[in-house]
């Protein structure tokens, strides 16, 4: 996490807009940490197993946001310091070898364990990637042990991604010296989005085209000077600044939400690899046509909505370019936890002029600001959903956004209608006005 | 170090939580890291409140550690005080703060505010959800109910409630235990204080559930406490009997016979007449139970599990109200254990302590039974298990939030848990009609359960799916002959899995390699038991 910490500005409470333009905040943050990745990236890569070692808080954090237990016995855990770990009476570390060896004599079926960091294993400062080489030398060479931070001390939400792909990157091959031009999509994705991608890429043309993480943690991407990186995600500062250090080139464009998003990512890797405007015209037509077709169906209304965004997930800002470009919504607020201006500098200039940039949270301002604005449409996250609503205002619960497969032509009336459902429920709902 | 996977309980500033948001006026600032804010999640879309938990979380960050998290946690707690104007401050600190020893208590007590702090140690690392709820609000209770300096209890007492004329005013109580995200707390309060009323009993304060620090204040002035769920309110209520020289009563009020004796324990210690209201019909439950439809309850083998006092109260009301056979049951708080190894020497069983949601898995699939009363994490146990289930406790999801009005104490408390319990089963005529008809053309295995809906998830159902966990073995249960399937295939569906489970089982301890025709009607005698 060093790389994305390292990016972020010293910041105070409530700085006034700046010449950035943008409203730096810092006080109660109403966000998930970073554990939460795993939910979906337990399901993402089969073969995994994240061991969370943490408190019954990290447990029941997860739990809480996954929402429901459809699993006997998911690819997740989490491993509880007790008393006896931290007063020094257990060597920790042994506790940690021993819970180990237990769940992997329960599942030999993982190939890759991580380890993933929380805020108590970090204060007491448990490292977790000794752990893991000693792990994988003792388990391997059938299990590799990978180590990262999710915890809230470090990662905000999707950051947790971030973290677990970067530790991915680290163990990624070299290229072949003789390597031709390769695609590398980072960022977890559904398995129908991932195969979506694929056919467009074989239309165009592009190819080798790999994707991280994969569906099996060991079949991982070589990486070198000849791979050209597309990030799928907004959040992943720090995968990309670890796939740049090993000499791939990242491809800047805005992120592939909506058609005009998908296009525009699209375009960015036929540029690199020379695909002519005729044949890229050709290969996307019929998937932005549907596309195009199922968004223009919520147009009416999202047109002239006014939009609030609290900060979650670093999709905001190009969530915020999608409604704003292809639904006619007005973004009002635009409030992420962390601006990479790096990444997300492409969407922010499809924004119109007069958006409040915010980054950070004081969640009592924020909710001032909202109240004072009232919004058509607040995204926000699943502990402010209700008591808005119950003020009046009508909000898109923004984990969905990243639970759902939303990227892409394919699934952009999908993403629409995440944020017209609410509107349209609300006109539904005759019977109750008073 | 302990591998968990479910957990039954949060942890203990979760149970604070609970308190504070029961509360009315009360704030709690918690010292916690970003994401502890998860927690606001369960009140607002489990129990769709309308507002947000009256909790501020300081949100400190790496960056802060070893610098100035404890003025963050002063810059939190003034400015709380100043924008929610509170009537009193819980402070405490969560897991991570815990180990950062900032003392919250203590840097509340340097902001000097004119309201009353009360400091809160939660021990994560020992300590759970219920723990956490229990003694914040024993450290409320004590802190806005405390006597006055230099007066001793019985002075304090009389000063209070004592020096008026017990025979000139109705006696007086308050209903203690109830908090947010409680099962069905909301409702049974409203049963509780109604039936209380029935007898001539006036209900003063009901706490921490919709209780403003003056009414916590108040406390002392009844003549005597509810404890309505032991699990929060016992350590309070025993404080007020120390104290204020309180009585308590604990008998707890669910089902018939709960209720019935929780009228007669009130009647007695307020001395007055509990025959008018034990004379009425309180409940459809007695008639409901012996009515001939009832008849298929016989002997149903049910599985119990959840909070230890209302999983130990549930299994009594299965066993004797509803004429269940409980096969087993248990509890994830082990405060209570005693509870649950009375009531399980009583039916006869073995008692179940543990929060290792796995090991509650094995026990459910090793017993059999033909429903679970749990939780909701028996109910996604039973639902892979193909078992019916209701939720008798907590943890409870959204659905067990109903909008319509559902307690689960007092006399309508029973008639809800009737219905409740009764839904999963397949309703008595039906059951035996299914028997009846199961070979005609018309009504067969495809039909399905009426109640379900023409969609009848258990019609089209593949067998129970082996556990990840591994305790069916598809392999262990030996072949079975064309002739002994075919006459497997004839046994209602309903109970056509459980049939070739007990059939296998009994191969496989008599070394049958092979089930034959006999062998099903030797495990189905072997099996058979008397009602």
């Amino acid at each position: 996490m060093s790389a994305s910490l390292a990016l972020r500005r010293p910041d105070a409470n409530a700085q006034p807009p700046g010449a950035s333009g943008v409203l730096r905040e810092r006080g109660q943050r109403e966000v998930f940490c970073g554990l939460t990745g795993i939910v979906w990236l337990h399901r993402k890569i089969q073969d995994a197993f994240f061991l969370v070692v943490g408190s019954r808080t990290c447990a029941h954090l997860i739990q809480s946001a996954a929402g429901v237990m459809i699993f006997a016995e998911p690819r997740f855990a989490t491993a509880i310091l007790e008393e006896r770990d931290l007063a020094g009476m257990a060597d920790a570390n042994a506790e940690l070898d021993r819970v180990v060896g237990d769940l992997l004599a329960r599942r030999p079926d993982i190939r890759t364990l991580f380890l993933v960091g929380s805020c108590p294993s970090e204060v007491i400062k448990l490292d977790l990637s000794r752990a893991a080489q000693r792990l994988t030398a003792q388990h391997g060479p059938g299990l590799r042990v990978l180590s990262y931070s999710g915890s809230g001390i470090e990662t905000t939400f999707t950051q947790g991604e971030d973290a677990c792909l970067a530790a991915l990157v680290a163990e990624c091959p070299p290229e072949a010296p003789d390597a031709a031009p390769s695609l590398l999509i980072a960022g977890a994705l559904p398995d129908i989005v991932e195969d979506q991608f694929h056919r467009l890429f074989d239309a165009l043309g592009i190819g080798p085209v790999a994707f991280l993480p994969g569906r099996r943690s060991h079949a991982l991407p070589a990486i070198g000077p000849q791979t050209r990186v597309l990030l799928a995600q907004p959040f992943l500062g720090d995968t990309a600044l670890r796939l740049e250090d090993r000499g791939a080139r990242r491809l800047a464009a805005p992120f592939p939400f909506g058609v005009e998003g998908t296009t525009a990512w699209l375009e960015a890797a036929a540029l690199a690899f020379g695909v002519s405007p005729q044949r890229f015209a050709g290969a996307v037509a019929p998937a932005q046509q549907r596309g195009r077709q199922a968004v223009a169906a919520h147009r009416a209304l999202l047109q002239d909505r006014r939009v609030f965004f609290f900060p979650d997930s670093q999709l905001e800002p190009s969530l915020a370019r999608f409604l704003h470009e292809e639904l006619g919504a007005i973004p009002v607020e635009v409030a992420s936890p962390y601006l990479n201006r790096d990444l997300v500098g492409p969407e922010l200039e499809r924004l119109p002029a007069e958006v409040r940039l915010v980054e950070g949270q004081d969640v009592e301002r924020q909710l001032d600001r909202c109240r004072a604005d009232r919004p058509d449409l607040a995204v926000c996250g699943l502990g402010l959903a209700n008591p808005l609503e119950a003020q009046g205002v009508a909000t898109k619960w923004s984990i969905e956004l990243v639970f759902s497969p939303v990227h892409g032509f394919e699934q952009a009336g999908d993403l629409a209608a995440l944020f017209s459902r609410p509107l349209a429920r609300r006109a539904r709902l005759k019977g109750l006005a008073a | 170090m302990k591998l968990a996977v479910w957990t039954y309980e949060g942890p203990p500033h979760v149970g604070a939580m609970r308190v504070a948001t029961a509360l009315d006026g009360v704030h709690f600032v918690l010292h916690a890291p970003q994401g502890d804010t998860y927690a606001d999640l369960l009140f607002t879309m489990i129990e769709r409140r309308d507002h947000r938990p009256p909790v501020t979380y300081t949100t400190f960050q790496a960056r802060d550690l070893g610098t100035d998290t404890a003025e963050i946690f002063k810059r939190a707690a003034a400015d709380a005080v100043a924008r929610f104007a509170p009537d009193a401050l819980i402070v405490g600190a969560s897991c991570t703060a815990e180990l950062i020893q900032d003392d919250p208590g203590g840097l509340t007590r340097a902001l000097g505010l004119s309201i009353p702090a009360i400091p809160v140690e939660l021990p994560s690392y020992q300590k759970k959800e219920h723990w956490g709820a229990s003694e914040t609000f024993y450290q409320v209770v004590r802190k806005l109910a405390a006597p006055a300096d230099g007066a001793g209890a019985d002075e304090t007492r009389t000063g209070k409630a004592g020096t008026k004329d017990a025979a000139a005013r109705r006696p007086t109580c308050n209903l203690l235990g109830p908090t947010a995200l409680g099962f069905r707390h909301r409702d049974d309060v409203t049963e509780i204080t109604r039936l209380l009323e029935s007898l001539g009993v006036e209900v003063a304060v009901v706490a921490p559930l919709g209780a403003k620090a003056a009414d916590i204040a108040r406390l002392p002035d009844a003549d005597f406490n509810v404890v309505l769920y032991p699990e929060i309110a016992e350590t309070t209520a025993a404080w007020l009997e120390r104290t204020w020289r309180q009585p308590a009563v604990r008998t707890q009020p669910l089902g018939v016979a709960g209720t019935r004796a929780f009228i007669a324990e009130v009647a007695a210690l307020c001395g007055l007449d509990p025959e008018p209201v034990l004379a009425r019909e309180g409940s459809r439950l007695p008639w409901w139970s012996r009515s001939v439809d009832s008849n298929y309850l016989t002997g149903k083998r049910v599985f119990v599990f959840g909070e230890a006092n209302r999983a130990a109260a549930v299994a009594r009301v299965a066993a004797h109200e509803m004429g269940f056979e409980v096969v087993g049951v248990g509890a994830y708080n082990r405060e209570f254990a005693r509870e649950i190894r009375a009531v399980a020497a009583e039916l006869g069983v073995e008692p179940l302590l543990t929060d290792d949601y796995l090991e509650v898995e094995r026990t459910i699939a090793a017993l059999q039974p033909e429903l679970v009363l749990g939780t909701q994490m028996e109910r996604h146990i039973a639902k892979r298990l193909r078992i019916g289930c209701a939720v008798i406790s907590s943890p409870a999801h959204v659905q067990d939030y109903p909008a319509r009005y559902a307690p689960q104490l007092g006399f309508e408390g029973a008639n809800v848990l009737f219905d409740t319990w009764v839904h999963p089963l397949a309703m008595g005529l039906e059951e035996h009609l299914l028997a009846m008809f199961r070979e005609d053309f018309e009504f067969n295995d495809a039909a399905g359960l009426s109640h379900l809906g023409a969609a009848a998830p258990a019609a089209t159902a593949p067998e129970p799916a082996p556990l990840a966990s591994g305790t069916t073995d598809p392999a262990s249960g030996g072949r079975w002959t064309p002739e002994a399937e075919a006459e497997l295939a004839k046994i209602p569906f309903f109970v056509r899995g459980k049939a070739r489970r007990n059939t296998e089982a009994f191969a496989t301890a008599r070394g049958l390699a092979l089930i034959e025709l006999d062998t099903l009607y030797d495990a189905r005698s072997h099996y058979a038991r008397s009602h």
